[in-house]
Formats: C-alpha cells, structure tokens, sequence
C-alpha cells in the first residue's frame, strides 16, 4: 500500500481524485446530519414569533450588548434547573435570528426572566441596578427612556420571514398598529395584539405617553421563558 | 532517488530522505503508543453502540445504554426529590399553620424558604426583607396586606395587582389627575395626612374634612388603613413612597401602585408555604 502510495502523490491525475475523494466524504459527513436537523427541534405548544414590540426590544437587548454578560439557555443541570427553572429548549429560541443561548454569565441567566418581576422593577433596575439590587455591577440604561424608532417595524417582519419565521401578511401589515396597542391597550379589552401573540405582556413600562425603547425592552423581557406551558409537556417527548 | 540504509549507531533503518548529509531515522512508534491507540480506536467503536452516535434520517441511534442528558437530569431531579421528600412531603401535606409549630419542620421550611426569597424575592423586598422605595419591607410589623400566615400565603400565591384571577388587586383614585379634588384641597389633605403620621392630627382643619370625605373610607378615620384592601395606614412613619408633604401629594394627584407577581405559576406549593413561614418570621409577622 505504501509503495503504491507514492504513485499516488507524484500523479497529479490520481492527487487531484484523491483530494476530490477526501473533500467529498468529509462534506457529507458535515452536511448529512443537517437533513434531519428539524428531529432536534421538540414538538411543543406555544412557541411563537415575537410581536413587533417585542421584536424590536430584542433588537435593544443586542444592541445593547446584553448578552455579553446574560446568556438565554438553563442547561439541563439540577443546580440550573433549580435556580431558573425548566431547562431550556431548542424549540423556545427556533424563532430567534441569532439565538442568544451565550454562554458568557456575569450576571444571571435570563431565559425564564419573563413574569419573574413587575415592568415597574425591570424599569427601576434598568434606569439604576443599585437603587433595587445593592450590590449588582450591572451598567444603567437610563438613555433607554427615549422615546423607540419604530417607523421600520413591518420591515423587520418581512426580513424576518425570509429567514423563516411564519409571520402572516396580517402581522405585517398590522406591525405598526400592534406594536402600539401593546404599549397602550387595556389588557382587560383583549386588544388585537393579545390574539395574534398569546402572552404578550401589554402595558406601558416605562409610564411615558410615547413608547420607549424602555417598553420595547421591557416587553421582550416579559415574554422571555414563558411561551411554553411546561405542565403540558411529557418529559420522555422532549428527551434528547 | 532515496537510499535506504542501517543506521551503524542505532541500528535502525533510515527514511532514505537526505538533507544536507543530514538523514532522517525511521524509528517505529513505541509499541505502548500504537496499543493505545488501537485501544481507543477500539473503545470509539463500543461508545458507537453504548451511547447515541449516529444520525439517521429520522433522528439518530439511541445507543444501548438508552443515555440521554435529559434523562440523565430527570433522574437526579427525581432522587433529590426522594431526598427531600421526608420534609416536603410533610410541608405539603399539611397546612402553613402546622408547618410552623412543628420545630423540625419549621427548621426545615426557614432554611429553605431563604433560598427561595434570596432568589425570587430579595431583589425587590431586599435581602432579609429590609424593603426598598416603593417595595414594602417584610421586616416591620407594618403589612399592606395583611401580616397573619395565611394572609403572607395568599399575597405569595397570587401575589398583587397582576393577571392572576385571585390576585390581590386595588385601586386607589386618581384624585388630582381625574379631578376628583382641587389642588388646594391635596395640599390640605397632605397637611393633615403629615400631621396624622406624627400622631398629632390637625383637629377642625380644612384637611381633616376632605380626609374624613375622600381617604377615611379606605385609610381608616383614624389613618389605620385596611387590610383588606391594600389600604396603607397613614397613622405612623412607615411609607412606601416616602413622607414628605410633597410625595404624599403626589400620591394623592396621581397615585403608583405597586405590583407583584402570582409565585404560585412559578414555584410549587411547598416552596410558596416555606416562603410564607420564612416571610412570617422575618421579624414582624401577627
């Protein structure tokens, strides 16, 4: 085999078939799996694409750097699950365009921070950590007051949806006025936007007459960890 | 073209490569290294069969041993929850009341309802509920809704002003923002509500009427408030928003209220009883 085996590298015919031959098997060795990459994502209930409000605080909390010190995955650990509850799914962040799973926590994880405080204590602690938590080091976010650019909200949607996430032409066309309602509608009318995005938090954050990048954060916040019913879920369904 | 030949000093056999006059040995891999490696070669293909390895085309091959992580962390869940199940089931079994008489229980829902309140409570009410602006402390023998176990029990359960059905929920009018008073009738009132902190009420001022008219239905004649509905009393030094003339008139021309979540959507029955026993004991439970 060796003898034969200088033939091979000195014919540049036999090279050139040879290195096609090794690309090829480690091609498909990368790129096979990825045929059944849906059989990694669990079949639950709830998950949905985020509404242009919260769509748009996801935005913030990129551009803000959030991640760079929360990361947005519970690991299937007991001391994890204990903390924050149910682990993580791949389901939870298959609507997410990037996903945010991190790994990179100085401060806590917050993939089930959603419903865990009041809108009026993550506006406090985001204005200034330290007037609720003493001894946090976290930065304040007092410029998120300002008043949100939502003018390409129906845009972001359609980008989105190119990358896969199903919004309908409705959503699209109501981005704008959804995004509103969820700031300003009454909670207890059932305003459109509750039915087109189960759970989404309505309210105004921040108590400005305008909507804030403040309420666009807040809203996505609220949501976070809170879409799937975990009591409705069989744990041998989501076994992996 | 490439001579092989036998190294005189150590006896082996050369590449047959030369540089320079400078000859390249063809020393064989020690044998322990090719054993290991063969060893491990070996012990890939046996993890092949025991663990899951393979994708296939509708999912992949679950392994012999039938591992998954998830399962792996269902088992330890379910072992701790053996564990602990000597309390808990205790705890769960038997009413908020009982668990703090019987010692040993006691002992057990304190040590774990300060886990609880360290993660899901401290950052509004404060490490040890000392309370913060706007977030009343859980220390004082001064409650909102009640400092009875049973009443702590039920402000967790459901817990204030949010979606939850049994929420504890109330209102206070907006007497300056809707018009209900005039401005100069908040600034009497807020006098009067000063003076009744101090326990010095102004007797016969334009403040005690418009008190007596609007606040004593909810907040008490004499400023003890009421539980039942989240009425602060008024009668002592302890504030929410502070007790300065200027805040209590804010409060009165557009009233905050606070909120809290229902904790019993997000922790189990146990937990919710361990943090009323630990609440209750924190220094001022009735």
């Amino acid at each position: 085999m060796f003898k034969h085996h200088a033939k091979l590298e000195t014919n540049i015919f036999f090279l050139a078939v040879g290195i096609l031959l090794t690309i090829v098997v480690g091609g498909l060795v990368e790129v096979v799996p990825l045929f059944s990459i849906e059989s990694t994502i669990e079949k639950v209930d709830g998950v949905r694409p985020y509404s242009p409000l919260e769509q748009k605080g996801r935005d913030i909390y990129i551009r803000e750097g959030c991640y760079n010190c929360h990361s947005q995955m519970i690991r299937p650990f007991k001391d994890e699950v204990e903390r924050y509850g149910h682990y993580s799914l791949a389901a939870e962040s298959k609507y997410d365009h990037p996903f945010q799973w991190g790994s990179k926590r100085t401060g806590p994880d917050l993939a089930r921070v959603g419903g865990k405080y009041t809108d009026d204590w993550q506006v406090r602690h985001l204005v200034n950590p330290r007037d609720v938590v003493p001894g946090s080091i976290m930065p304040g976010y007092k410029h998120l007051l300002r008043p949100l650019d939502y003018s390409d909200v129906a845009a972001d949607l359609k980008a989105l949806r190119v990358v896969g996430v199903p919004y309908t032409d409705a959503q699209i066309a109501n981005a704008k006025k959804d995004l509103e309602e969820q700031v300003f509608g009454d909670p207890a009318a059932k305003p459109a936007v509750a039915a087109s995005y189960p759970k989404a938090h309505i309210g105004s954050a921040s108590g400005k007459d305008k909507v804030t990048e403040m309420d666009a954060l807040v809203a996505y916040l609220q949501v976070l960890g809170t879409m799937v019913d975990f009591s409705t879920v069989k744990p041998e369904a989501i076994r992996r | 073209m490439a001579t092989i030949e036998k190294d005189s000093v150590s006896g082996q056999n050369t590449t047959g490569h030369e540089w320079d006059g400078i000859k390249e040995l063809n020393t064989p891999l020690p044998k322990w290294w090719v054993y290991v490696f063969w060893a491990t070669v070996l012990w890939a293909i046996g993890y092949w069969v025991a663990y899951p390895a393979w994708p296939l085309v509708n999912g992949y091959t679950k392994g012999t041993f039938g591992y998954s992580s998830r399962g792996e962390l269902d088992n330890e869940l379910a072992a701790q929850k053996k564990a602990r199940s000597a309390w808990l089931s205790k705890i769960e079994a038997s009413d908020v009341a009982a668990v703090e008489k019987d010692k040993d229980l006691l002992r057990y829902a304190m040590a774990g309802g300060k886990i609880a309140f360290n993660e899901n409570c401290a950052p509004c009410h404060g490490v040890g509920g000392v309370g913060a602006f706007g977030y009343p402390s859980l220390a004082d023998d001064e409650w909102l809704w009640g400092g009875a176990l049973a009443d702590i029990e039920q402000t967790i359960k459901f817990g204030v002003r949010n979606t939850n059905a049994n929420a504890r929920a109330s209102e206070m009018p907006k007497f300056g923002a809707d018009g209900l008073l005039k401005p100069e009738q908040i600034t009497a009132v807020s006098d009067y509500v000063v003076s009744l902190a101090s326990k010095a009420p102004a007797k016969g001022s334009a403040g005690e009427t418009v008190y007596a008219e609007n606040c004593a239905v909810c907040h008490a004649d004499d400023g003890a408030g009421n539980k039942d509905l989240g009425a602060p009393a008024l009668n002592n030094q302890i504030w929410l928003y502070k007790g300065t003339k200027d805040a209590i008139a804010a409060q009165i021309a557009k009233p905050k209220h606070g909120a809290m979540p229902a904790w019993s959507e997000r922790l189990d029955a146990s937990t919710v009883k361990m943090l009323a026993v630990y609440v209750h004991n924190l220094g001022g439970g009735k």
